[in-house]
């Protein structure tokens, strides 16, 4: 099991280094149209081929997996800090302004979390760069993903408020703020760690789902959603090998993510 | 004991194979629709499902053959049209039957257009009999001879008839008793709707046999069109009247004898510029857009070839103007689609006082040169346009951001908020007489996308757009009327208020079970002829 980890967490940096040095391993942009061979088969000058409007496939793969590789965990961080903050105050403070907080959370659960996406992104300024549409994807996807984690949060600040440590550290005259900072956030490091590492991908699945539906990261910026619209229609059930790549991609990496995810689960 | 009891599952399988077999090959046509027709009520159609319904089983006084795109005799042998336009007369059929059996009259006609002009009922087919404000008088002078006289001029009047399928005013069965070719017996909401042949239709083959030749019509919802075209390729359903390119090829490439495109339609493909006087944006980007010489030039470095060979696969032809050269006789012959031309793009923007350094298109204010252009999501063909556009324009060194976004909110932007700088999106066109443009063209007009509801023409050109539509609109004479026409097409070529990118072709995959089909360019392009649609022999005969 150790090793598959060890496979796991080698393929993730290695997928991290590709993406960092894009533009050493590829001579094209992820943008230009080659429009004399779309959908062209692999080459020795694009390794893929090209996709249907004559961009190079492995460059759009390459830079696409720098957008979701690298976005998906800041905007898992994102999501990560808000529970925290928000989980363990309710946590901390229980009473009515934990029944508060908790309204609240379980309010976002309910919400359907793509039309929220979608009705969100469609209020937005229109006129904004592909770069900035896509910070605004991840933005939104760690400021809307919190509340599930919040109630692991709490719940477990909660267990830990009344613990013989947090009594005795009561009792030893540590104030509020203290006992905040000092005994119940870092215990709660942990299970904010697993939290993290399972928003990953479900970032990752949820920017792939918007971009199936044309509203996630604008053109000529590529993601892994974008890259699989190539195969969502009929025509696609010919595709060749090559293009394929993309989804083959998704699913190693989320599933590294999910074994590195269990090594993380094991010390709570 | 093993064996007997594979044997006996074999035989279940076979006989479950068989029945099936049957069911499915009977002398029955089957397509898909993407959503349940909203109303049965022939006048109030504004939907295209609803519109397949009306098409299947309403009949007509005048019908336009989709081949010839001339008007021919239905339930009306003859009609004239008066000289002041204002006044239709029509010889109606001897012993024509709604579905029901309730004998069909000239009082069915007066009933059916006091409905269609009745302004409670709000019908969507009935606007575009309104040219004038007056009550619509009928008047029956023999029992098969109706005259129907409006209170102003309507221009392409007995063409308009084709929309307008004739109602019972004395059957009990409503707008469910039909003089069309089938009749609805079943429809199940988000499943199906099952059409019966209508045994009182009117019309016979050259060899005096009753049509329709074919039993019953299964129309089967079905949203998704990738899971209608496997259903084709099975053999589930026997036509898909618009299929996508991509769909097209892949299809071509698998069985030719499938795939038939009849050529250039009257769908276009357009983009446009915000020029609404009540949007939001910035005094400087509003200069630009009510520019002509920045719309052309935009329109000059577009390379529409390209958008046809790549994003079409060669099925569309690049656009010329708000006629499609489909339509043969008011499509402005002298007209051509603008060529791709950056060098006279930036000669003309360099007349506005643009100017390109470091790659970057600037204004005379210094301001960078950058929009978006929003579409609608989910439509790969605009997106593929849309990031070509984006491409080509930085040849300039215009700067593009492609946005798509949910149709709902695309619309909100457009009709309400104003908040956009371009937009990217096609019209499907079902009528080749130009008076159906109206509500595009009149600066007064919700539809003026580029600059709706203006009180008064805001520039000389709209006001002589305003002129001559309202001119064609009043006319009866066909040249003259061409001649309008042709003039608003040259101006909205001049002056672009509209970028038109391409004319996409009608592209259809049909069953080679399927016999007498002739897809057309004009909706609808495989069944328009359904009542002369005949499955195959030995398909039928396993019924």
């Amino acid at each position: 099991m150790k090793s598959v980890r060890t496979v796991a967490v080698l393929f993730l940096a290695a997928m991290a280094i590709a993406c960092l040095f894009a533009s050493f391993l590829t001579s094209s942009t992820y943008a230009h149209q080659f429009r004399d061979i779309p959908d062209a088969p692999p080459s020795h000058q694009h390794l893929l081929g090209t996709d249907d409007l004559g961009r190079d496939r492995f460059a759009r793969v390459l830079y696409g997996t720098r957008v979701s590789l690298l976005l998906a965990p800041a905007a898992a961080l994102l999501s990560s800090l808000l529970a925290a903050v928000i989980g363990g105050i309710a946590g901390f403070t229980g009473g009515w302004i934990a029944r508060v907080i908790m309204a609240i959370t379980d309010l976002f659960l309910s919400l359907p979390w793509l039309l929220l996406l979608i009705t969100v992104r469609a209020l937005m300024p229109l006129n904004v760069s592909p770069i900035t549409s896509v910070i605004i994807t991840f933005a939104l996807l760690g400021c809307l993903g919190w509340a599930a984690a919040a109630r692991v949060v709490c719940a477990d600040a909660r267990s830990l408020v009344q613990s013989d440590f947090v009594l005795l550290a009561r009792a030893s005259g540590a104030g509020g703020l203290r006992l905040l900072c000092r005994h119940i956030m870092p215990n709660l490091r942990s299970i904010l760690f697993a939290q993290f590492w399972i928003s990953v991908p479900v970032f990752i699945l949820t920017e792939a789902n918007l971009g199936i539906l044309g509203l996630g990261v604008a053109e000529p910026l590529p993601s892994w959603g974008g890259l699989l619209r190539e195969l969502e229609s009929y025509s696609s059930l010919t595709a060749g090998p090559w293009q394929f790549v993309p989804l083959v991609l998704l699913i190693a990496v989320v599933s590294c993510f999910q074994i590195v995810l269990h090594k993380q689960e094991l010390p709570v | 004991m093993k064996r007997k009891i594979l044997c006996i599952i074999r035989l279940v399988c076979l006989l479950f194979l068989t029945v099936t077999a049957v069911a499915q090959t009977g002398n029955e046509l089957r397509f898909c629709l993407k959503s349940d027709p909203k109303t049965l009520n022939p006048l109030q159609v504004a939907d295209d499902s609803s519109e397949t319904i009306r098409y299947l089983t309403g009949g007509v006084l005048v019908r336009i053959n989709r081949l010839t795109q001339e008007a021919e005799p239905e339930l009306a042998t003859s009609w004239k049209v008066s000289d002041n336009g204002r006044t239709i007369t029509f010889k109606l059929r001897d012993g024509v039957y709604f579905s029901d059996g309730t004998p069909f009259s000239a009082e069915d006609v007066a009933y059916t257009v006091q409905q269609l002009m009745d302004p409670a009922l709000h019908s969507p087919t009935g606007d575009a009999f309104r040219s004038g404000d007056g009550k619509v008088v009928t008047s029956i002078s023999k029992s098969d001879r109706i005259t129907i006289t409006f209170p102003a001029p309507v221009a392409g009047l007995d063409k308009l008839f084709d929309q307008v399928a004739i109602m019972s005013a004395t059957s009990p069965q409503k707008e469910k008793a039909v003089l069309g070719p089938y009749y609805v017996a079943d429809w199940k909401a988000g499943s199906y709707l099952l059409l019966k042949r209508n045994s009182n239709y009117w019309r016979q083959d050259a060899g005096g046999h009753r049509l329709p030749l074919i039993d019953t019509v299964r129309i089967d919802i079905q949203q998704n069109r990738d899971t209608e075209m496997l259903r084709l390729v099975r053999g589930e359903i026997h036509f898909i009247n618009s299929v996508d390119p991509e769909s097209f090829d892949k299809l071509a490439s698998e069985n030719a004898a499938m795939v038939h495109d009849a050529g250039v339609s009257l769908d276009a493909e357009f983009m446009w510029f915000n020029q609404a006087s009540k949007s939001p944006l910035p005094p400087y980007k509003q200069k630009w857009f009510h520019s002509t010489n920045f719309r052309r030039a935009v329109s000059e470095s577009i390379n529409r070839a390209d958008l046809v060979r790549i994003a079409f696969r060669g099925h569309a032809q690049p656009g010329v103007g708000p006629i499609s050269p489909a339509n043969k006789f008011w499509f402005n012959t002298s007209l051509h689609p603008h060529p791709f031309d950056q060098k006279s793009a930036l000669q003309r923007l360099a007349q506005d006082g643009f100017r390109l350094q470091d790659g970057k298109l600037r204004d005379s204010d210094g301001y960078n040169v950058e929009f978006s252009i929003m579409t609608n999501s989910g439509n790969k063909m605009r997106e593929r346009m849309a990031t070509m556009i984006q491409q080509d324009l930085s040849g300039i060194g215009i700067t593009v951001n492609v946005v798509t976004l949910d149709f709902p909110s695309l619309i909100e932007r457009m009709t309400r908020t104003f908040d956009y700088e371009a937009c990217l999106l096609g019209l499907l066109n079902n009528d080749l007489d130009p008076n159906s443009q109206m509500n595009v063209w009149l600066s007064s007009a919700d539809d003026h996308q580029w600059n709706p509801n203006e009180k008064t023409p805001e520039t000389s050109w709209e006001a002589e757009i305003d002129n001559l539509m309202r001119a064609q609109a009043s006319t009866l004479n066909p040249q003259k009327r061409k001649q309008y026409i042709d003039r608003l097409q040259q101006i909205a070529w001049e002056q672009e208020p509209f970028i038109y990118l391409v004319n996409r072709n009608a592209l259809s995959a049909v069953s080679p079970s399927v016999e007498n089909v002739h897809p057309v360019v004009l909706r609808p392009q495989v069944y328009w002829n359904v009542d002369e649609l005949a499955l195959r022999a030995e398909v039928a005969s396993a019924k």
